[in-house]
Parts: C-alpha cells; sequence; structure tokens
C-alpha cells in the first residue's frame, strides 16, 4: 500500500476501528505525564506527548513475567509463552531504535523465545516526535527521526496543517492500514512538509548538546577509566535503579520463583533489576563484584557508551532523556557526563 | 558486530516453535554424600543423556522449583562420564544450596547447560607442562580437569597440582588427593592456613607452595581456581615463573540469573562471565579492569 494523507478525523476513525478488531496500546496523559496504556478510545491517544514516564519495552520484556509453571512435587517445568497479538501506537523514533537494540540483545548467541513472542506479536506505530522533551537530545544520537530504518511498521508524521501521513514500512503495517485503501495519496508537497517536520526534529530533539560523536564515546571511555567524574557523581548517588528502569536499553533481569497456595504448583518469573541497586553483582556468601557505587555508576556508563558497542554493535544511550528527569540526586545526565570526559581529559 | 534482526518478519508461530533456553531438563541425585560440614557431593542422572556433552570448567544452572536456580561447577571429567554420571560437589552458602543440602537420592532436580568455556585441554593444553593451582572450594572445577588429564597422561607433559584450604577439614576429595601424591607422574602438593592436631603437612597460603614448584618448560600452562582474594596473592606469586600472560588460566566466579547472556549479573567490562567466561586468561583480565 502507498503512503496516504488524512486529517485527524479520519486518524481518530481508524485507530477506534483498530481498538474494537484487536488490543492497542497508546500514549495516554498520566497526571502532568504520559505513559503509555490500553487504549480504549482514540481521543485518549496524544500523539502530542513529549515523553512517556517508561518506555514501551514494557510490552515485551513486562516488569514481571511468567517464564515458566512447575510442580514442586514431581519436579516438572512447563515453558509459559505470551503471543497475544497488538499494536503499539505512537513509538517515537528514539524507542524504535531502543527496541531494535533489544531485539539484537535477546536474539543474539541465544534465542529468547519469552521476549520474541511478544515482540513479533506486535505490530508497531511510530510516530514523529511533536513536543521535544526538556531533557530529550536524541538528535545528538543520531535518533531523531526514523530515516533510513526499517525496523517498524508503520510511520506516522503529523504535518503543520494538523494533517498526517500514514506511512507503512512492513507487510504487518499494511495490514494494519487496510481501512485506509481509499485514503488519499501522499502527494509530493505534503511528502516534501513532512520531510521539514524530520529536519526540524534534528534541530529541537537536542536540548542537550552532545560535544563529541556518537561514535566516539567507546574510545572516549576507553580512556576514561580513572576520571574522578565517577567518585564525583557517585558520591551523590542513592543507588536506586530509577536510571536503569526508565532506560529503554536497560534489560537486565531478576529471577524467582513464586508458589501458588497449595505449596504445589508455581511459577518461575523475571523481573527488571538494574546494575545501579546496591546487590546486582553480589554473589551468595557475601562477595560483592561491584560493592563500590563509583563502579557501578562507571559502570552504567560504559555499558551505554562502550560494551555495548564491543558486544553488539550499537551505542546503546539512545537520547531519550528520562535518566536525567528521573534522577533524585541529578547526576544522571549522560551528555554532562560525555562532555565532561571530553574537555577534560585526564 | 551482530547484524539486526527483522523481527516484523518473523511470525510468533516461528518463535513458539524455539527450544526454551530457560526450561530445564530433568534429572535425578543417584547419590549424595557429606564432604565437610559445609559441602556435599552429588552425582546426578540426566534424563535424556543425549542433552548432556560438557568439558572441564563448565558450569549448570541447578534448578529446584520453588526455591529457584543457580550456577554450579562440574566436578567430574567428561571422560569418567556419561550421562548417568554428572559430578557436583556444592557449598551449603544461600537458598538454593541449602535446599540442595536437603536431597536425597531418588530426589529429582531441573538442570540447564553446560554453559561456558572450559579449560582448552584439547588444544593449548596438549602436550604443554601443566601447573594446577587450585584454592579451596576452587577445587571442585579443577577435578574435572585434573581427572581429564590423567585419564589423557600421554598426551599432557609434567603435572604440578597444588591444594590449598583454609583448614583441614574444608578438605575436598581426599581418596583422590592420596592418589594424586603416590602417582610417579604428577607432582601434588598441598597446604592449610590454619592446621589442627591431625595435620602433618605444610602449613600457610597457597603461595607458600610456589617456591618449590620445579617448571621444567617456560612453555607450562598454569590453571587456577579459587576465591576471588586469591587470585591477586596468587598472580603475584607466580610472577618469578616468567609464564606466558595467556597461558595462565582461571576461572571467575560472579552472580548468574541466566547463564545464556541475557541477565546481565555476570558481566566484567564487555563481555559475560557465563558466555566469555568463567574460564579467562591472564592477559585477557588484564584488559578487563574489573575482573579480579
Amino acid at each position: 500500500m502507498g503512503i496516504k494523507l488524512i486529517n485527524q478525523a479520519t486518524l481518530d476513525a481508524w485507530v477506534d476501528d483498530l481498538i474494537t478488531e484487536q488490543t492497542v496500546y497508546g500514549v495516554q496523559a498520566e497526571g502532568d505525564k504520559f505513559a503509555f496504556d490500553r487504549l480504549q478510545k482514540a481521543s485518549a491517544l496524544r500523539l502530542d506527548y513529549d515523553v512517556t514516564i517508561l518506555p514501551p519495552k514494557k510490552y515485551f520484556q513486562p516488569q514481571r513475567e511468567v517464564l515458566m509453571r512447575f510442580n514442586r512435587k514431581t519436579v516438572t517445568f512447563e515453558s509459559a509463552v505470551d503471543s497475544e497479538p497488538f499494536v503499539l501506537f505512537g513509538v517515537h523514533p528514539y524507542d524504535m531504535v531502543a527496541i531494535s537494540q533489544m531485539d539484537k540483545v535477546f536474539t543474539m548467541d541465544h534465542f529468547d523465545k519469552h521476549y520474541m513472542a511478544r515482540r513479533t506479536s506486535a505490530t508497531i506505530v511510530v510516530s514523529s516526535v511533536q513536543t521535544p522533551s526538556p531533557d530529550v537530545f536524541a538528535a545528538c544520537m543520531g535518533n531523531a527521526t526514523m530515516k533510513g530504518r526499517n525496523d517498524h511498521d508503520v510511520l506516522l508524521t503529523k504535518l503543520p496543517d494538523g494533517n498526517y501521513i500514514v506511512d507503512p514500512r512492513s507487510e504487518k503495517g499494511d495490514k494494519l492500514c487496510e481501512a485506509l485503501a481509499e485514503a488519499r495519496e501522499a502527494d509530493a508537497a505534503s511528502l516534501d512538509q513532512r520531510e521539514k517536520v524530520w529536519e526540524a526534529n534534528i534541530e529541537l530533539l537536542r536540548q542537550h548538546e552532545l560535544k563529541v560523536e556518537p561514535e566516539d564515546l567507546p574510545a572516549l571511555l576507553d580512556r576514561s577509566r580513572s576520571h574522578p567524574v565517577w567518585e564525583e557523581k557517585a558520591e551523590l548517588c542513592y543507588s536506586c535503579g530509577s536510571c536503569n528502569f526508565v532506560c529503554p536499553t536497560c534489560y537486565c533481569f531478576d529471577v524467582e520463583d513464586e508458589m501458588s497456595w497449595d505449596m504445589e504448583n508455581g511459577q518461575r518469573v523475571r523481573k527488571w533489576d538494574g546494575c545501579m541497586l546496591e546487590d546486582f553483582a553480589a554473589v551468595a556468601g557475601g562477595h560483592n563484584f561491584r560493592g563500590k557505587r563509583s563502579a557501578r555508576y562507571a559502570h552504567r556508563y560504559y555499558r551505554k557508551g562502550k560494551y555495548s558497542w564491543d558486544m553488539y554493535g550499537e551505542i546503546s544511550c539512545v537520547g531519550c532523556g528520562r535518566c536525567i528527569s528521573s534522577c533524585t540526586a541529578r547526576i544522571a545526565n549522560p551528555v554532562e557526563i560525555f562532555n565532561t570526559l571530553a574537555e577534560d581529559p585526564q | 558486530m551482530i547484524a539486526s534482526i527483522r523481527a516484523s518478519r518473523i511470525s510468533p508461530d516461528a518463535v513458539r516453535a524455539q527450544r526454551d533456553i530457560y526450561l530445564p531438563m530433568g534429572a535425578t541425585a543417584t547419590d549424595v554424600k557429606r564432604l565437610t560440614p559445609w559441602e556435599k557431593y552429588f552425582k546426578f542422572k540426566v534424563d535424556d543423556e543425549q542433552d548432556l556433552d560438557y568439558m572441564p570448567g563448565q558450569f549448570m544452572m541447578v534448578s529446584l522449583p520453588g526455591i529457584g536456580e543457580c550456577p554450579i561447577s562440574v566436578t567430574s571429567s567428561p571422560t569418567r562420564n556419561s550421562g548417568d554420571r554428572l559430578e557436583m560437589v556444592i557449598r551449603n552458602v544461600g537458598s538454593v544450596t541449602r535446599a540442595l543440602h536437603q536431597l536425597r537420592p531418588g530426589d529429582r532436580v531441573g538442570l540447564r547447560g553446560p554453559f561456558g568455556k572450559s579449560f582448552p585441554v584439547n588444544t593449548k593444553m596438549r602436550k604443554k607442562d601443566l601447573l594446577i593451582i587450585c584454592g579451596g572450594l576452587g577445587h571442585v572445577p579443577l577435578k574435572s580437569v585434573i581427572e581429564y588429564v590423567i585419564d589423557e597422561r600421554p598426551r599432557y607433559g609434567h603435572i604440578t597440582i597444588l591444594i590449598g584450604n583454609r583448614s583441614p577439614e574444608n578438605r575436598l576429595f581426599l581418596e583422590q588427593i592420596l592418589d594424586w601424591k603416590q602417582r610417579d607422574d604428577i607432582t601434588c602438593m598441598e597446604t592449610v592456613d590454619v592446621a589442627d592436631p591431625s595435620w602433618g603437612g605444610n602449613v600457610g597460603p597457597i603461595t607458600t607452595l610456589l617456591p618449590r614448584v620445579r617448571l621444567y618448560s617456560t612453555e607450562t600452562i598454569c590453571i587456577i581456581c579459587g576465591p576471588p582474594i586469591m587470585y591477586k596473592y596468587v598472580l603475584r606469586g607466580i610472577e618469578s615463573l616468567e609464564l606466558d600472560k595467556s597461558n595462565v588460566y582461571m576461572s571467575l566466579e560472579r552472580r548468574m540469573r541466566c547463564g545464556v547472556g541475557k541477565c546481565g549479573h555476570c558481566q566484567i567490562n564487555n563481555v559475560y562471565g557465563c558466555q566469555h567466561g568463567p574460564v579467562f586468561t591472564y592477559a585477557d583480565i588484564l584488559r578487563m579492569g574489573e575482573a579480579i
């Protein structure tokens, strides 16, 4: 199917139709912030959001997820895989980049069918950013737009005149847009407008200015192991893990067994974990391999700017800025850290 | 660089057909013995023997439903092993190991693995002299190496084994140690940090044995496993032996939740302990800041 140009009423009708047919998660207001949640009606969809509290990773790697059910008496385990189809509506480009990175993490070397069952059950509609958040720097990381990427299913862009360009980018995307088959094809002028929206976003999504190129981060971090900034910032760190939990590329997890009331059946679940939490690297017997706050603090930045590069060829800070705004101690600004390392080499 | 995966082109049905990497296989404890006040010996029979193909230095995830799962080194050698003879020695130190200590012969467990890189018994260690340094519970994975090289004795050069323990009552595998000491094709020395009246041997940390080590080749392969604190001292102690740092191997312990490079707990700089380790060379470790 071709690229379509639709107005707000058509968009709303389309989304309302989708809601009657399948599960749709979309961005909605949550107090004075925004969150992805089950969408009940198109009018609740807030595509003008700046950033969501949690990234959409929660639909692929939920905070708590059953991996298997077991019976304690027979010592038998049965895999539990969830693959109900759903639509994820209004994902920002930087979050889509993060989702693609997680696709690599959960399939490289060993294929994680729990993650991938959810992931392949999703149809993802990416929406170009309409309102930059106060801390976003996605443009500095090269993630302001979806240009040159083919990992999403539909790309939605709001034009200055209030109309939307709906661009199906995969077979799944074509299917999702079937109801728009009769809609007007986007003309050259509107596509030109879309290009301008994207260009504007490359200017707007840099509320913090990174003074190095993302590709230079691995080498920069490599020579900054003993930089005093790690100790200085970590002095103020509460080790609360907020920066981990709001990060779209933090995927670490813990695994726990939960028993049912009958004390015979139960389930093995995985839950989000975070490398900033004090006992993240502690082993039975008491030894903690990353017991120092500064070691944990530095580890997180190395994971984002170097280790992910070494391990799967990506800089895993996508520039969403969530860690900056969620940090109580105001020490979690990656741009500030990276600029400090660049300007004040040790 | 890992190529991107086009998740939107994969069908959920194709995903469901994949193996579940977290699902344990069934196994039965066929023998349980107490070795020390803290450690017990277990022999497991895996339901489907074909599922088990391990090498010395690898580990398994051992599961008890309702309690949890934890990484445990294999202590038997594949040369003496089929699926009905998987041996482990487990220290009672956490919630899962405490429950494992309650197991009796005939009880069932779940197993996943084997995971991780093994010691290079079939590659770099071939034809070389070996210096094997076991500290405390580090003896457990290294017993697999020692039995392997003994069973394939002609393939290796001179073998020196050093064993250090906190006290005589911490010593593991007493029969095997006696055998190694009696063999004339192996040099085996032992020490304890603190002696008791029963002990007639060397007293002092494992580094006190190092001056007595006689190497016949500068290409000796050194293998070390012990508690985190031991590595620093032993590595300093073997400096005078002038071994090539890429010929010194050690096995590093880390917290692990998955064994398959996903949960993030065992990460050491840019590698996962469960994937690139637990066996690393000294040369690897010098490149990784937080390894030891």
